[in-house]
């Protein structure tokens, strides 16, 4: 793959706070015009991963181009090409929807700044409210102001971190309409999240815990790396079936969903064995149904957790 | 009364005992605020205790003497043992002695005329001439009522046997004293000028002090870290703002200075502008470096408090400067208040010119370029 087509292309990126390995060995590639997703619990170091890709933290080893330049030594002309939302908003409340756009603008010393913050805002649609003071905004509005600032000046990339967090179903749908537009128009995005259906609407994936960069791919890449088969239980007060069936050989975790009991394991026979002793000697309906993206997250999460624990 | 006593249904010490071990939790791991608590303390107590001194001894002393007799080497001794005096220089003339008071390099000068040891002993009552620099009546106060006395004194030790017909009734000699610049010994004359740094300091340093943490703290230096803007860009922005409520600051002093207090205006504005400027852009290059190193704004404010401090105590603004002893007279020389309040006396009260504003104006260009290299040091780029 030729280095224009990638936006980033990151190898071996490594961060310590203190004696803590935060980020270990992360090698990421993400290709223009990509929707990327960022997966991984809280902690796992992503917000750090992100940091470094925009220049914001430096790696204490690892090398990485993000938009054709070098993330150690050009970051200042990398900041301006990449849009970088933060996790917390961090525009200015005490200032105005429009001085606030305009003061990041001017930051980029953006030609026709004006005109630049007109069509931000009437693209928001706040055009009315661009007098109003940032802080008296509602948390969905914040996140729409944020992605228009930092959307300004027409960056090749976006680095967004959790930019959904807190913001209600409809304003996200709306939040991913607009990227898939961007993505179409060529720019890549780089976007954290906790939410499996925002997962499947990224062109790729990947899923860190505890610093290290378990798995990546398309989501179906992801889901069959893992070579995971899930059945499904249907009835009714599923809660003490699985905890019987998750101490059954073959089971390596079981989720409620309602009515519906999702049994995953590695092993097919084994699992289909403890399944059909257990749920199906109780006389509950069984299939095999195909392993969610939430499955294999859940799978990897735990797996993480017990490699973590056996580290000396 | 019922109303307040229902303020205690359903106290719960259990509850209570957990805020107060929440704030004591808090309180230990906020490193700055406890060095605070200990570090005060121990400031206040050294600067209070051991440097000010209401009562200055030593005063630097010029003498200008025309003529070497045992008289005249004597009451220069006698101004010495009294403690008050300390003679720092010897000058060859008059002017030179108007020089050194200008630069506020001595406090008094003492000249003894060519004849003045016949004219004592053919009992013409001569006089010597003290001049004091008498913008801040109370460093001066004291020393000059003990110059008083020394004629008499000087005359009944030295004057003995065929002389000692001198020595009854009034001193044989007179120390005639001539208070410069202030000779109304006006306090306010001294206080209103020197008020205007002290304002400058407490209000620009807390300000800026306060700007930097303010962006860290909400977040909003993340954000600003990202986009393409430059530490200096940053820094020297953000001083702008606080260089124009500086310059509104001074005017409203000075304007209160000459036409509340009646202040006596000898020196030009344009001197005091530009002492002024360039102690508003010391001042703010310290709130800036504090900024930087505070982590957030509680910090922020108890260094800007603590570097207030000595500022307040030590620049000559409250206590005479000469009244403190050598090392916290090195400490206030570091300080830009010291010689701000030296150099906006010296162009109010003395009508100072640049050249005897220089010795005072070097060390707070030093001291601003220094610490802005400090500022810039610690200015985060990244959030490493």
């Amino acid at each position: 793959m030729s280095a224009e087509a990638l936006a980033i292309d990151v190898q071996g990126l490594n961060k310590f706070f203190g004696d803590k390995h935060v980020v270990a060995d992360l090698s990421l590639q993400v290709r223009r015009g990509e929707i990327f997703g960022f997966l991984g619990p809280n902690g796992s170091g992503k917000t750090t991963s992100i940091r470094m890709m925009c220049g914001l933290l430096t790696p204490d080893s690892g090398s990485g181009r993000c938009l054709g330049y070098d993330i150690l030594r050009e970051s200042d002309a990398i900041k301006h090409q990449v849009g970088y939302m933060t996790q917390r908003f961090s525009y200015w409340e005490d200032l105005t929807i429009r001085e606030n756009l305009d003061f990041v603008a001017r930051l980029y010393e953006m030609p026709n700044r004006r005109a630049a913050v007109d069509e931000a805002l009437e693209r928001l649609g706040l055009t009315s409210r661009a007098q109003q003071l940032t802080g008296a905004l509602s948390g969905g509005w914040k996140q729409r102001l944020a992605l228009a600032a930092c959307m300004l000046h027409r960056p090749q990339l976006l680095l967004l971190d959790e930019p959904t967090a807190g913001v209600d179903p409809t304003a996200r749908r709306d939040f991913w309409e607009e990227l898939h537009d961007l993505a179409a128009q060529g720019i890549s995005v780089l976007v954290s999240t906790h939410y499996m259906d925002e997962a499947e609407r990224c062109h790729k994936l990947a899923y860190m815990a505890y610093g290290q960069l378990l798995v990546q791919g398309t989501a179906a890449e992801v889901v069959a790396a893992q070579r995971l088969t899930t059945w499904a239980v249907h009835g009714e007060h599923l809660g003490e079936l699985s905890q019987r069936l998750r101490e059954a050989p073959g089971v390596e975790q079981t989720v409620v969903f309602g009515s519906v009991l999702h049994v995953t394991g590695a092993d097919a026979a084994t699992l289909e064995a403890s399944v059909r002793r257990i749920a199906g000697g109780a006389g509950l309906h069984v299939e095999t149904v195909p392993t969610s993206l939430e499955d294999v997250f859940i799978h990897l999460m735990s797996r993480a957790t017990d490699n973590y624990q056996d580290r000396p | 009364m019922k109303a307040w006593l229902a303020n205690f249904r359903g106290f719960s010490a259990a509850r209570w005992w957990g805020v107060v071990l929440k704030e004591f939790l808090q309180l230990r791991r906020d490193r700055v605020t406890f060095a605070m608590i200990v570090g005060i303390p121990i400031v206040q107590l050294a600067l209070f205790g051991f440097a000010i001194n209401t009562d200055p001894r030593h005063l630097p002393t010029a003498v200008i003497s025309a003529e070497q007799s045992e008289f005249s080497r004597s009451l220069v001794a006698a101004l010495r043992n009294s403690r008050y005096f300390a003679i720092t220089e010897e000058l060859p003339d008059e002017a030179a002695g108007r020089e050194a008071l200008a630069e506020g390099r001595v406090q008094f000068v003492l000249s003894i005329p060519p004849d003045f040891s016949k004219r004592l002993l053919r009992g013409e009552k001569p006089a010597v001439l003290l001049e004091a620099d008498a913008t801040d009546p109370t460093a001066t106060g004291m020393a000059l009522g003990a110059a008083e006395q020394i004629a008499g004194a000087v005359a009944r030790k030295d004057l003995r046997g065929p002389l000692a017909a001198l020595v009854p009734g009034e001193p044989p000699f007179e120390i005639r004293v001539h208070r410069l610049y202030n000779p109304e010994g006006v306090t306010q004359y001294n206080i209103i000028p020197g008020l205007m740094g002290v304002i400058l300091t407490m209000t620009l340093v807390m300000m800026t002090g306060l700007a930097m943490t303010r962006e860290r703290e909400r977040g909003t230096m993340e954000n600003l870290l990202a986009t393409p803007v430059r530490p200096l860009e940053v820094i020297s922005g953000k001083i702008v703002p606080y260089i124009a409520i500086g310059l509104v600051q001074s005017t409203i002093i000075l304007l209160a200075a000459r036409f509340v207090f009646g202040v006596p205006f000898f020196g030009s504005i344009v001197a005091i502008y530009v002492a002024a400027l360039l102690f508003i852009a010391a001042n703010l290059t310290v709130g800036i470096t504090l900024s930087s190193l505070a982590i957030n704004q509680l910090q922020a404010m108890q260094m800007a408090i603590f570097y207030f401090m000595p500022n307040m105590l030590l620049s000559g603004f409250m206590f005479p400067f000469a009244g403190m002893p050598t090392w916290a007279q090195w400490l206030a020389s570091a300080l830009p208040l010291t010689h701000f309040n030296r150099l906006i006396r010296g162009i109010i009260l003395k009508g100072n010119g640049w050249v005897e504003l220089w010795p005072n104006i070097w060390p707070i260009l030093v001291f601003t370029v220094i610490v802005m290299a400090v500022a810039v040091r610690f200015y985060r780029r990244t959030l490493d």
